[in-house]
């Protein structure tokens, strides 16, 4: 073949096919192509306005690793005026996360960047590990992808941030879109393609007190392919560490990354054409909060713990995600946000079941057995959902519990039953009312400090 | 291999990153030499490469991790069509001397003497 040349520059060898449109480019070409769209991203959708501390969730992975360096070129280069700060999460799987903390540690130097880890079991109590020995390799993705997502707001209250940025890329978004179009949660997809998401507090926190409830998320990358990020990287020498996480061995498979990626084959477009179509369908979800799309960076869409399963690595299980899947279908809140809420509890009003359960009726079944965990008598509520925050930790929640909360209560319920059968039965059961959550093991309190 | 002479081998190095290196002993870079000749007597090309590393480099069972079908690994003579039976697992990007091997032609181009062909999965997360 002969060499092609560059379609911008028209002198160098191209050596970057672009998946999006077929351009050939240039290694310098592609660096100020891909870092000119980032920006292009940031502007259009006013994601960062000057003076403000963001927080980079970092995961020592390709993705968060090109978000924290392309956001510290083009912060130099554009001036947004803005501070970039590092925040890790260390889930507690030893021979997994060690290494990637260290990439991230590196990225610190390299970048100039202040870095925060934060760890579950600072936060829970429990490592992953622990949580894995409790419940098993089987789901413990939907326990890893809940966490991970509260620890990272509280990570960012706890540095005074009220802005978090997460590597999100174009390809993960295009497998969220069609995860939930296969499921037929359009809500959700309203909510998950958007560029911006908020956690805001219904009570406004004080200039003093940081709460975590009202963080600000945001995805730059969204529209960044994933063989494009993998390609900056490589070209810019990027110091980035590439793990399979030790508990979704199967990872490889994920079902709904395997069909965009056969997509991509085919077309490689249609990445950005389900990203696109995503963003249109959730425009038609009565009530959507992203009647904007992609547009007005002002509007924040409303949103509560929406991506399961991995977090960075959101959607690579297959087991793990539809496990998280099917907890966050459980999540009734979160099915049955903004106006199409109404028609559905006013519909359901009369069952005793919890309003949305007319939702997804096929996985009723499982909500049946996973809703026992939290008491849930005083969610008739108006038809409209209102945030509030959780009554053990005070994180949002449109829930009396949280989703965390819930999760950790059925561990620490469960703990005792490693060691001794009988003894902590008791105990257990009157943790359910107070703000503490109890074990034979240690007590937790999840204040919202 | 050992016997072959110069004439018929050709010096490479092949680059695993991604993640791609913990099927490949955990070592990033090899240096390798390869027949200059496929089965069928043809310049070998990325395709012959592929089954070569298959079947003499990688320790990992896993094979299916870097090809579609592994079985096609292991009869490599049954290969009707390499383009369609021998597919890499989508999600792994094919470096030729650091250009995409899509604007190399693919699994047929035919390998030259000091080549770098990186093989980089996008899969992994962090």
């Amino acid at each position: 073949m002969a060499p092609s040349i560059c379609a911008v520059c028209q002198t160098n060898r191209a050596l970057i096919l672009r998946p999006k449109n077929h351009q050939k480019l240039c290694k310098p070409c592609f660096i100020s192509v891909f870092e000119a769209e980032i920006h292009h991203t940031i502007t259009t959708n006013s994601l960062f306005h000057r003076g403000e501390r963001i927080a980079v969730g970092a995961s020592g992975g390709k993705d968060s690793t090109v978000l924290a360096s392309v956001l510290k070129t083009l912060n130099e280069r554009y001036d947004y005026g803005v501070e970039l700060i590092l925040l890790s999460i260390d889930e507690g799987i030893k021979g997994y996360r060690d290494d990637s903390l260290e990439t991230v540690k590196r990225n610190a130097k390299q970048y100039g960047m202040p870095l925060t880890i934060l760890g579950y079991d600072e936060l829970y109590g429990w490592t992953m590990d622990q949580v894995v020995e409790q419940v098993g390799k089987k789901g413990n993705c939907t326990y890893c992808g809940v966490f991970r997502r509260q620890a990272l707001d509280r990570g960012a209250a706890k540095l005074g941030v009220r802005h978090v940025v997460t590597g999100h890329n174009a390809d993960d978004v295009a497998e969220t879109v069609l995860m939930n179009l296969l499921r037929g949660d359009l809500p959700r997809l309203s909510r998950t393609t958007s560029i911006v998401t908020s956690t805001p507090s219904i009570v406004p926190s004080s200039p003093e007190t940081t709460s975590h409830t009202n963080i600000k998320r945001s995805k730059p990358l969204k529209y960044a392919y994933e063989k494009e990020i993998v390609l900056y990287a490589h070209h810019k020498n990027l110091d980035y560490f590439s793990t399979e996480c030790l508990y979704s061995p199967e990872a490889f498979r994920g079902s709904a990354r395997a069909l965009i990626k056969n997509l991509e084959r085919v077309r490689p477009s249609a990445i950005l054409d389900v990203v696109r179509s995503g963003e249109d369908m959730a425009k038609l979800v009565p009530g959507g909060n992203d009647n904007c799309g992609n547009g007005c960076g002002g509007q924040a869409t409303l949103v509560e713990e929406e991506e399961g399963g991995c977090g960075s690595s959101n959607g690579r299980t297959t087991g793990g995600e539809m496990a998280s899947m099917e907890q966050q279908l459980v999540q009734s809140e979160a099915a049955a946000e903004g106006g199409l809420e109404v028609e559905i509890t006013t519909a359901a009003s009369k069952s005793p079941n919890p309003p949305d359960s007319d939702v997804i009726p096929l996985v009723t079944g499982k909500k049946g057995k996973k809703l026992k965990g939290p008491p849930h008598g005083t969610r008739k509520q108006p038809a409209r959902q209102t945030m509030g925050q959780c009554a053990r930790c005070g994180y949002l929640s449109s829930q009396d519990i949280c989703k965390a909360c819930v999760l950790l209560e059925g561990l620490n319920k469960n703990r005792p039953k490693n060691s001794i059968e009988v003894t902590y039965d008791i105990p257990e059961e009157a943790s359910l009312n107070g703000n503490t959550v109890v074990n034979g093991v240690q007590q937790l309190s999840l204040g919202p400090d | 291999m050992s016997a072959a002479s110069t004439e018929d081998v050709v010096p490479i190095t092949v680059e695993f990153s991604g993640g791609l290196e913990m099927l490949f002993s955990n070592e990033r870079k090899h240096k390798l030499s390869i027949a200059a000749k496929d089965e069928s007597g043809l310049n070998s090309n990325v395709a012959f490469l592929v089954r070569y590393l298959c079947d003499n480099l990688m320790k990992d069972p896993r094979k299916d991790l870097f090809v579609l079908d592994g079985t096609v690994c292991v009869v490599p003579e049954h290969v009707l069509s390499p383009a369609l039976t021998i597919q890499r697992r989508p999600g792994i990007l094919v470096l030729i001397n650091d250009a995409d091997w899509e604007l190399e032609g693919e699994d047929k181009y035919e390998i030259q003497k000091g080549d770098n062909i990186l093989f980089v999965s996008t899969l992994h997360g962090g």
